[in-house]
């Protein structure tokens, strides 16, 4: 954590906000890029030296029986002490391996960690510290959020129902007129609302995944992986959709473990490793391994397939 | 990942965030799960294992007591000196009902034993003996459940003469099914593990690769599931004994305990019924403990909890 | 449609085949005579010349197994299953009149059982380790370890013979004429039973039901909807109720086995005049040819239950009523 901070110029708590950052103006542990702006003055989402952590047992696989039973239960920390901000009209993207407790991060700001972890840290979202009931009354309303795959959606259900459904203080017709709305940004027609989630289309489950998140005109979106088990074209679309959101004025946080897809459309990029984001950085310091600051962030810069990744290259996948 | 112990998840973060000092704010708190700990388990199994072992020696010393009578102690209700009260001839119900349990444990262990042996050989030839022998025995075993246990149980007791034999005949030839389904599922997984394939190429024979590959891995399984098949043996014993397809009536088993009581319940000796039928729950839920305990400590998932 | 129609008939004409073999040869090889064990019997004493030699060709002769059974089946395929010997009267009579009452006191239990066993399985699974919760589990076990009869003869102590509220036995009151049994009557000797029943199969739909409810709190779906700003009660009265009750309804069809072989162990307890106590007097009376007739009427009830539940989880689930449109 100190390495990221010691190239910061203004340290850790800059205290005026410029709208627009410069590209590499670090503060809150992180550096800008281009268009990262902060609406009135500070972040869409902060994210404080979180934590959390799980009472489980400690298994050691080879250790024979009797260690085994005597096992210790010990509290295991899958995440700590992370910070991460998002910008409005911003995508920052959150890497890091599958499996790493990405997902975790989300349940986190979403508020709905499982019930047998203990969750730490401070959350302010549109400069509002946040508790859990506060979490609760923004959760579908201003922070929406993107699943992995239909296995999210209600399988003994119409797609358009539980869209409708998800609607908040809204009379049924309210709800339906809403839904047809997402449903038209998205090039979805009234025959996809009639269909049972396992009748749709890798590319259409997409869209309404997205359309869920979009009923309520949220601010936020975190999207926890929503590319596996797509082909690169509707992987490429899924992006150009949240790109297209963000330019409204939106945040999204993307979590995956696609880094090759991501440089295309983020803003930023948050390297997540060992249950924390070693380092916040401008997609353009991607550009080059000098740049990068933490051993990991130029191990992944090392494994990109074409190995000399150009800044400049989320102007042309727009 | 860092770690540290701690006892209870729940109480530090009530306690933390209690104190005006605290380091980090809390969003979640943990909400307090009782999960029981595996030593905590391991102990209740034994327990109860060693509580079984302890009836059926009891009860097979005691069947010569079972049979004694006294007529100066008929038909009283429970007293300190008759716990479980006496029946019509002066039987002393509670030596009874051990020794009735003993004959129980007994038998529900022998003809669980046989079925699950049945079970083993079925799932293991349904999972390596190829796809007509596999949809042979997956119709057999849908044939045995399409019968009802009793009634199934009521034929084989009537076919092999009533008596011993006939209940656990018919215990073994009904309770094997579900077990088989486990096995044959156990071992297809084993089959299509990599490491029996390379075996297989190497030139191990079929029963080789069983014997060294497959048997080690489905054997705790199995015995998880012979054990779970002791309470609805016990049960189905003392059913069919209860209706009169079972043991003989000399016999004292806990089934014909329970059937002689019913012709005594208008005469108001509730006793000769309620004890010896809550000690059989007992026995039946010790059983159960004992296999519900191994599965959990079989089973990798519950270290999660 | 068509196709899962003739499969079903076919499935079905052969298990009351291989039921009908089964139980023919468990019944045939049995060391017990049917005409000795029934000597002193009025129905084998008034039984026509023509019907002695028929059971005696069955059940009593030396002739090879397989013709015995042919010469039974054919004869059964034509509707005549056989004299019973204890009740005096064609197995097919005999297996109607308690079939019926059987059905009754079966069809009670199952439902209420059902919806019980239910309401409380989704009570305990959404306040996992509440007190609630407990207690229902710990009854759940408990009943799962009970033998039906002692549960059937504590009812008989408790509200039988102690409190007197209900009857001690028999469907009808004894001595009364057929035609003058009202449907109180019927009900009043059939209300203890039924409520020991449903008591049993309550154990088995409310674990079941309590397990699937903590899973689906558990499921994306469930997930998505919190994460989507629906309440955790509002989440679960949209999309879980119908998620735990699929597997439910099928799971309480498919017990009927259960239910069928707790009857025969309640009739028997309560001297209910249904199959189940059919079943045992013919067992132990030596009454071959009924003791066949009620292996099979139990194996259909039985095929029965389990097929309607894959027809209604075929209406309920899209994913099979699509599923299988798509197919054909």
């Amino acid at each position: 954590m100190q390495d990221i901070e010691k190239n910061a110029p203004a340290g850790a708590q800059a205290p005026e906000h410029s709208a627009v950052h410069e590209d590499g103006h670090a503060h809150h542990h992180h550096t800008h890029a281009d268009g990262s702006r902060h609406a009135g003055g500070h972040h869409l989402l902060q994210v404080e030296d979180l934590s959390v952590s799980f009472s489980m047992y400690d298994d050691a696989p080879d250790a024979g029986f009797f260690s085994w039973l005597s096992a210790p239960r010990r509290t295991v920390e899958a995440i700590h002490g992370l910070s991460i901000g998002v910008h409005a009209g911003e995508i920052v993207a959150v890497v890091g391996a599958s499996g790493s407790g990405k997902t975790l991060l989300a349940d986190a700001i979403l508020g709905i960690s499982a019930e047998n972890s203990l969750v730490e840290g401070t959350v302010w979202f549109d400069g509002e510290r946040c508790d859990e009931e506060r979490l609760d009354a923004l959760r579908g309303r201003e922070i929406a959020f993107v699943p992995q795959s239909v296995e999210s959606l209600d399988p003994l259900m119409k797609v358009g129902k539980q869209v409708e459904l998800f609607v908040r203080d809204a009379t049924p017709e309210e709800a339906r007129r809403r839904r047809r709305e997402v449903f038209e940004r998205y090039g979805l027609d009234e025959r996809a609302a009639n269909l049972y989630p396992f009748e749709l289309s890798g590319g259409m489950a997409r869209r309404v995944l997205l359309a869920c998140a979009l009923a309520n005109r949220p601010r936020l979106i975190i999207a926890d992986e929503p590319t596996p088990g797509l082909d690169l074209d509707l992987a490429v679309r899924a992006m150009d959709d949240f790109r297209a959101f963000a330019d409204e004025g939106g945040g999204v946080l993307l979590i995956t473990h696609d880094i090759e897809l991501v440089l295309r459309v983020a803003d930023r990029i948050a390297v997540f490793k060992g249950g924390t984001v070693v380092e916040e950085t401008a997609v353009a310091n991607f550009a080059s391994p000098e740049l990068l600051r933490h051993p990991f962030s130029r191990a992944l810069w090392h494994a990109l397939p074409e190995h000399g990744f150009e800044g400049s290259d989320r102007q042309d996948g727009r | 990942m860092r770690s540290s112990t701690s006892t209870n998840g729940a109480a530090a973060c009530a306690a933390r965030a209690s104190t005006a000092a605290m380091k980090r704010p809390i969003i979640h708190c943990p909400s307090s799960r009782r999960v029981p700990s595996r030593r905590r388990v391991f102990a209740t199994s034994v327990a109860a294992a060693a509580i079984l072992l302890a009836v059926a020696v009891l009860g097979v010393a005691l069947m010569p007591q079972a049979v004694q009578t006294d007529m100066g102690a008929r038909s009283l209700a429970p007293s300190f000196e008759h716990l479980f009260g006496t029946d019509r001839l002066g039987h002393d119900m509670l030596v009874r009902t051990v020794a009735g349990l003993a004959q129980s444990v007994l038998i529900g262990l022998l003809a669980a034993g046989a079925s699950a042996l049945i079970a083993l050989a079925l799932g293991t030839a349904a999972a390596l003996g190829g796809r007509k022998v596999d949809a042979a025995i997956t119709w057999l075993i849908d044939l045995m459940l399409g019968i009802p246990h009793i009634v199934l149980l009521i034929l084989i007791s009537y076919a092999m003469g009533k008596g011993f034999v006939g209940v656990v005949v018919g215990i073994a030839l009904t309770h094997w099914p579900s077990l088989a389904r486990v096995v044959r599922a156990e071992v297809l997984q084993v089959k299509n593990a990599p490491y029996v394939a390379l075996s297989r190429k190497l030139g191990q024979s079929r029963l080789a690769v069983a014997a060294r590959h497959v048997l080690p891995h489905v054997l705790p399984q199995f015995i998880v599931g012979t054990i779970l098949l002791f309470p609805h043996a016990v049960l189905h014993e003392a059913s069919v004994t209860f209706l009169g397809f079972g043991l003989s009536p000399e016999s004292a088993a806990i089934g014909i305990i329970l059937s002689e009581s019913m012709s005594y319940l208008s005469a108001g000796m509730w006793w000769l019924a309620v004890f010896p039928g809550l000690a059989l729950i007992g026995v039946v839920m010790l059983f159960d403990a004992v296999g519900q305990g191994l599965r959990r400590l079989s089973d990798p998932a519950s270290a999660q909890e | 449609m068509v196709k899962f129609v003739v499969r079903n008939i076919l499935k079905f004409a052969m298990l009351m085949v291989a039921v009908s073999i089964v139980a023919f040869v468990l019944v045939a090889m049995s060391p017990i005579d049917p005409v000795q064990a029934n000597m002193g019997q009025a129905s084998l004493v008034s039984m026509s010349v023509e019907k002695k030699a028929q059971l005696a060709a069955y059940w009593g002769t030396d002739a090879p197994l397989w013709q015995r059974y042919i010469e039974w089946a054919g004869a059964a395929l034509q509707g005549d299953m056989g004299q019973s010997l204890r009740f005096n009267a064609p197995v097919a009579d005999v297996i109607a009149w308690r079939a019926g009452n059987s059905l009754l006191l079966m069809g009670c239990a199952w439902a209420f059982s059902g919806v019980l066993g239910f309401v409380l399985g989704v009570a305990s699974g959404l306040r996992r380790d509440s007190l609630f919760d407990r207690v229902v589990r710990v009854y759940c076990y408990v009943l799962a370890s009970t033998p039906t009869f002692w549960l059937g003869l504590l009812a008989l102590i408790v509200f039988g013979v102690a409190l007197g509220w209900f009857p001690i036995g028999f469907s009808v009151p004894i001595g009364m004429a057929a035609e003058d049994v009202g449907l109180g009557d019927i009900l009043y000797h059939m209300a203890l039973p039924a409520i020991v029943l449903s008591f049993l199969g309550v154990a088995n739909i409310a674990l079941h039901t309590r397990e699937k409810t903590i899973d689906v709190m558990g499921s994306g779906y469930m997930r998505f909807a919190r994460a989507q700003g629906q309440s955790a009660w509002k989440a679960f009265r949209l999309h879980g109720l119908r998620n735990v009750a699929l597997p439910a309804i099928t799971l309480q069809f498919a017990s009927i086995s259960e239910i069928f072989g707790g009857s025969v162990l309640v009739e028997q307890v309560f001297s209910y005049p249904g199959l189940g106590q059919a079943a045992v007097t013919a067992g132990l009376g030596g009454d071959a040819p009924l003791l066949v007739g009620i292996a099979l009427v139990s194996a259909a009830i039985v095929f029965g239950g389990n097929l309607l539940a894959n027809v209604l989880y075929g209406v309920i689930d899209p994913r099979i009523r699509k599923g299988a449109s798509h197919a054909v």
